[in-house]
């Protein structure tokens, strides 16, 4: 009988069983305090429908989970050589494809065709809002947070601060603020652009100049204080911001140059296609920069700064580039945001923020930018859908639980990210193999 | 060519170099030998810009270089392959070396060339990962990319560290070329025999302090250096 249970197929069988009852009683019925256990006793016995098919009792549903669980692991253990192997051998041709440049760029030419057409052809006005707003700023911000965390290897936990810095920018050359606006006169959000973007790469050069001597952990720390205290600020300066209550009206731009005259109104679309466009442009500039002499001097830093310093870099410099540029791409996000939505509050820049753009970064695969752009449009996709139509009993808070599962699974599964840079795969495969250490950003130490 | 005079290193309340003077010419093989703990690290950590020191200076071709920072060494001509290696275990050999002219302008292809003809086994593993070397090819990776930079002073820190005697006997031959090739070697050892063997001078340090200094040739004899590093009994 000991030998029996001890057998790792009954294990197993076991551990996922109880893993199950345990989410059973955590998505269960709560108690009271009359009857403290019924809460308890009710995760089993409540009627549940079973995949909507017929109607039985909740540990039926449970159990028939855990053995379709369990039945694919053990497959899994036994055969999963020879699957993994059949999967690399059907996805072998589509692979070196895509290796080849001219496959790249033209899949990128069919994929920017998609996203152009897109608004034409979901025309739902939630769909279309959520694909300026939640999707399209979110793919930017992935893409500038990936200059910081993967690229440069810095985990920057205050990124949310950029972004409101670029939207409070723009709120206040546009007049929106309760102080007199930058220039005097109330400029239209285009000028608010380079305007933002300047502000965010200066404040980014402020705050990582004396802190990115620092690493890991203590990096992180500082980052994550900035977020807060530029939040409290917003929050605070009632004189300035406009405190909790938001700021004013912040106008949309528009082009009046002669003939040419338009406005972008409250539709999303024409957002859509604005951002876009930057999109594409920090696109193409992070891609040049990736290998660039820059890109190159990022690299070695991230891999071994003594050995960087002793071949004659300045780790401080290039840091401190790449605190700016993610925080100038961040800046140009909070304008679009800023613009579009009319009015921002301190409430929409908080920590969540910060850690939601992290899990786009390390999701779509840090340091590839493919990878970014794609584990933002899916993550946020799926957030989108789950708010629009949510199924059953879904609150949005449980949002956090799929997502907070997801990265868990994709931690053990696939730790390079959904779509991973060439070298960070040869990184975390070294450091899996015992060879290297696994990346400073993860782990915190250096070598 | 470099002049190290009265050098007090401290971490914090310990002091690890007690007012080091010494001096490397152009030219020359230059060994500072020494025990575990000695200061011989930290002697070259000094020197690489990595630890400032308190007190005395550092003149490198007439110009005082005591406050320089580590990055800024090899735009001098002073090249450092650090203790342990440290290569960049997730870049290629080429790549490795690519990153050793990272402070040069224009082509390097030529410097490339000549270190693959210096160490063969480097262009057999050009498009190999650092971190899937040998410990003696990572040694010589690190040399290699040290002297991608131009140095004229090349600073090498226990190159012999862990490595087999057969690798050992290769890469001081290789530091005996570089020599011979114009650039001048300041190397740390704790393998006394072997680099007093290639040196043409040599110090000694115990305690943070350099207790004696002389000619190879004489280091090689000196009772007091086959006692203690040799390990023969006088």
């Amino acid at each position: 009988m000991r030998a029996f249970l001890r057998r790792p197929i009954v294990r197993r069988f076991f551990m996922i069983g109880a893993a199950m009852a345990a989410l059973e009683v955590m998505t269960g019925p709560p108690g009271s305090t009359e009857a403290p256990t019924a809460g308890f006793a009710g995760s089993f016995t409540q009627p549940s429908p079973f995949f909507g098919l017929f109607s039985t009792v909740r540990w039926v549903v449970f159990l028939f989970l855990a053995v379709v669980i369990w039945a694919i692991v053990t497959l899994w253990s036994i055969q999963g050589a020879a699957i993994k192997r059949s999967v690399t051998t059907v996805t072998a041709v589509p692979r070196a494809a895509t290796q080849r440049k001219s496959v790249r760029r033209g899949l990128g030419v069919v994929l920017l065709i998609v996203a152009l057409i897109l608004p034409h052809v979901i025309t739902d006005p939630f769909w279309q809002a959520a694909m300026v707003e939640q999707i399209a700023v979110y793919v930017l911000l992935a893409m500038g947070l990936n200059v910081v965390v993967g690229f440069a290897g810095l985990l920057d936990l205050g990124f949310v601060a950029f972004y409101a810095i670029g939207a409070y920018t723009t709120a206040w050359v546009t007049g929106a603020l309760p102080t007199p606006p930058l220039f005097g006169v109330d400029l239209n959000p285009f000028f608010a652009i380079p305007i933002a973007i300047a502000i965010a790469m200066l404040s980014g050069v402020l705050l990582g100049a004396p802190t990115l001597r620092l690493r890991g952990d203590y990096l992180a720390i500082v980052t994550l204080g900035f977020g807060e205290i530029i939040t409290i600020f917003a929050n605070n300066l009632y004189g300035i911001t406009g405190g909790s209550q938001g700021t004013g009206v912040i106008p949309h731009p528009s082009i009046d140059l002669g003939p040419l005259h338009y406005v972008w109104g409250l539709t999303p679309v024409p957002y859509y296609y604005l951002t876009i466009v930057f999109v594409v442009i920090f696109l193409i500039a992070f891609s040049l920069l990736e290998h660039s002499r820059v890109g190159r001097a990022w690299t070695a830093i991230r891999e071994d700064e003594v050995a960087a310093e002793s071949v004659g870099i300045n780790p401080l410099k290039y840091k401190v580039m790449a605190f700016a540029i993610g925080a100038s791409t961040a800046g140009f996000a909070g304008v679009v945001t800023a613009s579009q939505s009319n009015n921002i509050f301190p409430s929409s820049f908080t920590l969540f923020f910060s850690i939601n753009i992290l899990v786009l970064v390390i999701f779509g695969g840090m340091g590839s930018i493919a990878g970014v752009v794609l584990g933002a449009v899916l993550i946020q996709t799926v957030s989108m859908y789950l708010l629009h139509s949510p199924p059953a009993g879904y609150q949005s808070a449980d949002l956090y639980i799929y997502l907070g599962a997801l990265l868990i699974l994709m931690m053990i599964f696939r730790p390079v990210g959904v779509l991973p840079s060439r070298r960070r795969k040869r990184e975390i495969g070294l450091a899996e193999s015992g060879e290297g250490h696994m990346d400073e950003v993860l782990t915190g130490d250096t070598p | 060519m470099l002049n190290v005079s009265n050098a007090v290193v401290r971490y914090g309340a310990i002091t690890a170099l007690h007012g080091v003077s010494f001096n490397v010419e152009a030219g020359e093989i230059v060994t500072l030998l020494g025990a575990n703990g000695a200061g011989k690290t930290t002697t070259l950590r000094m020197l690489s810009g990595l630890h400032a020191p308190s007190e005395g200076s550092i003149t490198f071709e007439g110009r005082n270089i005591t406050a320089t920072k580590a990055h800024q060494f090899t735009s001098l001509g002073i090249s450092h392959v650090p203790e342990g290696r440290r290569i960049f275990p997730q870049m290629t050999v080429e790549e490795n070396l690519e990153m050793g002219a990272f402070g040069r302008r224009g082509s390097f292809s030529e410097d490339m060339e000549k270190m693959y003809a210096t160490f063969p086994i480097l262009k057999d593993r050009r498009k190999q990962m650092g971190g899937n070397l040998s410990g003696g090819e990572q040694q010589m990776l690190a040399i290699a990319r040290a002297l991608m930079g131009q140095p004229r002073l090349l600073l090498l820190d226990e190159p012999s560290m862990g490595l087999a005697p057969m690798i050992v006997e290769t890469i001081f031959r290789i530091i005996g070329e570089i020599r011979d090739s114009g650039t001048t070697v300041f190397l740390v050892e704790q393998n006394a025999a072997q680099a007093l063997r290639l040196a043409d001078r040599g110090y000694v340090m115990e305690n943070g302090r350099i207790v004696f200094s002389d000619s190879a040739a004489k280091l090689l004899t000196d009772e007091r250096v086959r006692a203690v590093y040799l390990g023969e009994a006088v």
